[in-house]
């Protein structure tokens, strides 16, 4: 398409088309009923003027006659700028006066000529222009004919002088409009260009592009602001998922391997011993499959899915589920799980969610204080800072410092715990949910020595402050 | 076996809803099959079966609008809902749309097939029973306790509830999600044998002054309560 072309269909010129059409025909209307109101008013003073004559020479013909009439009339005519005066015999023919020749017919109804008409004036025979005027006639007793009348000539003229001028004005206008089309168009075009540009470069798979903004705060901008931060949204959404599938293809090839490893050693032994490695295999599945849904569940949490199943829930409530639940779990490897709730704690929330992050929080803290010289496992909720704050805190071999970013990031799990069973999503979905809930995750030694190091692990989960 | 039980399976997935079909019968359940959503709710209405497993994303009409409408025809035929999207947010959907359980992909054959006898013999089963027996083990709704042989065991409430739903399903495999769903209404992944523990505590209480176990682990698929004795519960 050519530049023009492309001008031409944007919203800018288009608009000012439709407003340039729209302004001329109020602009044309507006100078056709100046015009037209004017010339009726002129005519009108026409009128008045031949009428006053026409009383005059009447008068004169009364009290002067024929004679005095014929020299009234000569003396009018004579005078510059004059009337028209013709006077006829009873058959038409013109007897005397300043007008060269009429249009027949024009004398034989007395009263005003129906509309105005063409005559040839005496006075300018070289030239024969033929004039237009307005005229009335008057029949006399002795039947001649009079007829008065005025030439249209310096009406017309004003009406082709604003006719002219508005097409002058009405040309400028379109010329201006035009400028200003090209100016608006090309701009806004070149700021589209701009921006499909950087579209095209994202398109092909560069997310950090951003499109240009000109720092003008106009609705330019502002789109762009918004799809800017549209941009940031999915550039982090895709990072974690380019994460996720990084993560799938390294942590899930192992249990894979070994998956396949027991399914062909099943099939090279016989008989009853198949049973066993086949319910192996079912065992490495379902882990499988519970990775797969751990991970599901983390990115869904974070891609904002579940957010719409959020209600009050009672904190409480779930912790004492959730610490009966598990509290015979600990009691069999040796541990002690202790809970100190504050009541009512209501905040708002995914039931299941939080129930499922307080969950891996105990299974994390039963896993690794077993066999812990302090058995101690002590679960909290109360207010701090009006903020409603969850605690699991443990006297197993703890996080040091250094590594608390690390182990809540997808499949991370410290090097001496692999021996555990475990996905290493448990954190991240802790993370996930806390963030659904506008919350935080907070890592802490649990017996805070000098250094903050090691000595069991503290997981604070902050909810922001509820309504109650 | 009285009756066999009746069900039919609504899923698109040809090949799954033969292995499905195979599986049921083998585990002696009559199974019907439908393809896409118009024909499953025209073989719902118009047959009577015990349970209908229907799965979410189907041709022709979605699972949940399936359900809906059987429902708005007064069907009340149970239903399981099987679906590959498996999160909190759906099941609550799919509930909402009259479904009886729910159940996410992939699955354990052992956990729909006890989901599935479990709903079939809801309608069979009254709720209203006040004292469910199991051999010589007794326990009374109304006054929240347990006897065998007329001797009184203490439970906690937790305890008490475990085996009011193992009992009520008295007979019939539940699966430790089951328990968990049901027992302590939460659906999410206790990643650990948290059920297993509770279990093991229980069976302890009910069976260790007595001599014969009631209380059976079925490997691979869950729990189930039955007097052996009886050729059925």
């Amino acid at each position: 398409m050519s530049k023009l072309g492309v001008l031409l269909r944007t919203t800018a010129v288009r608009l000012s088309a439709l407003y340039l059409i729209l302004f001329s025909l109020c602009a044309a209307f507006l100078v056709f009923y100046v015009t037209g109101m004017s010339e009726r008013l002129l005519q009108q003073q026409t009128r008045d003027a031949v009428t006053a004559e026409v009383t005059q020479i009447e008068q004169v013909y009364t009290r002067a006659g024929i004679n005095g009439l014929l020299r009234s009339l000569e003396r009018r005519a004579r005078q510059p700028g004059a009337n028209l005066y013709v006077i006829a015999g009873p058959s038409g023919e013109i007897l005397a006066g300043n007008v060269a020749s009429l249009e027949p017919g024009l004398l034989d109804r007395e009263g005003w000529t129906e509309k105005p008409f063409a005559y040839q004036r005496y006075t300018d025979e070289t030239r024969q222009d033929s004039h237009v005027a307005l005229a009335h006639v008057l029949m006399l007793d002795n039947g001649l004919r009079i007829l008065v009348g005025r030439d249209l000539q310096e009406p017309q003229k004003f009406r082709a002088l604003v006719r002219q001028a508005l097409m002058v004005a009405l040309g400028i206008m379109g010329l201006g409009a035009l400028i200003i089309w090209f100016a608006i168009g090309r701009n806004a075009l070149k700021r589209i260009d701009r921006m499909s540009e950087a579209s095209t470069k994202i398109m092909a798979g560069d997310l950090s592009q951003r499109l240009p903004t000109s720092g003008s705060g106009d609705e330019f901008d502002r789109l762009s602001e918004s799809l800017n931060a549209m941009l940031g949204r999915i550039e982090k959404l895709n990072e974690g998922l380019r994460q996720v599938s990084d993560n799938i293809a390294h942590d899930l090839k192992t249990p894979l391997t070994r998956l396949r490893n027991k399914a062909e050693a099943a099939l090279a032994r016989k008989g009853t011993s198949q049973r066993g490695a086949l319910e192996e295999i079912i065992g490495e599945s379902d882990q499988l499959i519970r990775t797969f849904n751990a991970l599901l569940m983390i990115s869904r949490v974070e891609a904002g899915s579940a957010a719409a199943e959020m209600s009050e829930i009672d904190l409480s409530q779930i912790v004492s589920d959730c610490v009966e639940l598990y509290e015979p779990v600990a009691e069999d490897v040796g541990l002690r799980l202790e809970a100190d709730v504050a009541p009512g704690m209501v905040i708002s929330g995914n039931r299941e969610l939080v129930g499922q992050a307080l969950g891996n929080l105990l299974d994390n803290a039963i896993k690794y204080a077993e066999g812990a010289a302090d058995p101690l496992i002590k679960v909290s909720l109360g207010r701090r800072d009006g903020k409603v704050v969850l605690s699991v805190a443990d006297h197993g071999p703890g996080v040091p410092r250094e590594k608390r970013d690390e182990v809540v990031k997808r499949f991370v799990r410290l090097d001496e715990s692999r021996s555990k069973p475990g996905t290493g999503l448990g954190l991240s979905l802790v993370e996930a949910v806390m963030e659904m809930h506008h919350g935080v995750l907070d890592l802490a030694a649990t017996d805070a020595d000098g250094a903050d190091n090691c000595k069991g692990l503290t997981v604070h989960m902050v909810f922001p402050a509820s309504a109650t | 076996m009285v009756t066999r039980m009746k069900i039919l399976i609504i899923e698109d997935d040809i090949e799954a809803a033969a292995y499905l079909a195979k599986a049921f019968r083998e585990a002696g359940i009559v199974c019907d099959h439908a393809s896409d959503g118009e024909s499953g709710l025209f073989m719902a209405s118009e047959n009577s079966y015990d349970v209908l497993v229907v799965d979410r994303m189907l041709p022709r009409r979605d699972g949940l609008s399936v359900i809906s409408e059987l429902r708005r025809k007064e069907v009340h035929t149970p239903v399981l809902i099987l679906s590959a999207l498996g999160q909190v947010d759906d099941r609550v959907t799919g509930l909402r749309a009259g479904g009886d359980d729910y159940l996410p992909k992939p699955y354990a054959f052992n956990e729909l097939l006890a989901r599935v006898e479990v709903l079939g013999r809801r309608k069979g089963t009254p709720e209203q029973d006040m004292v469910y027996r199991v051999g010589d083990l007794e326990l009374d709704r109304l006054s929240h306790s347990v006897r065998r042989q007329g001797k009184e065991i203490p439970l906690q409430p937790r305890e008490f509830r475990l085996l009011e739903y193992l009992m009520k399903n008295a007979g019939q495999v539940v699966t430790r999600t089951m328990l968990l769903e049901n027992v302590w209404d939460y659906h999410f992944d206790p990643q650990t044998n948290v059920i297993d523990v509770h279990v093991s505590r229980l069976r302890s209480k009910i069976e260790k002054d007595f001599d014969l176990p009631l209380l059976r682990t079925v490997r691979g698929a869950g729990y189930m309560i039955k007097d052996d004795r009886t050729a059925s519960a």
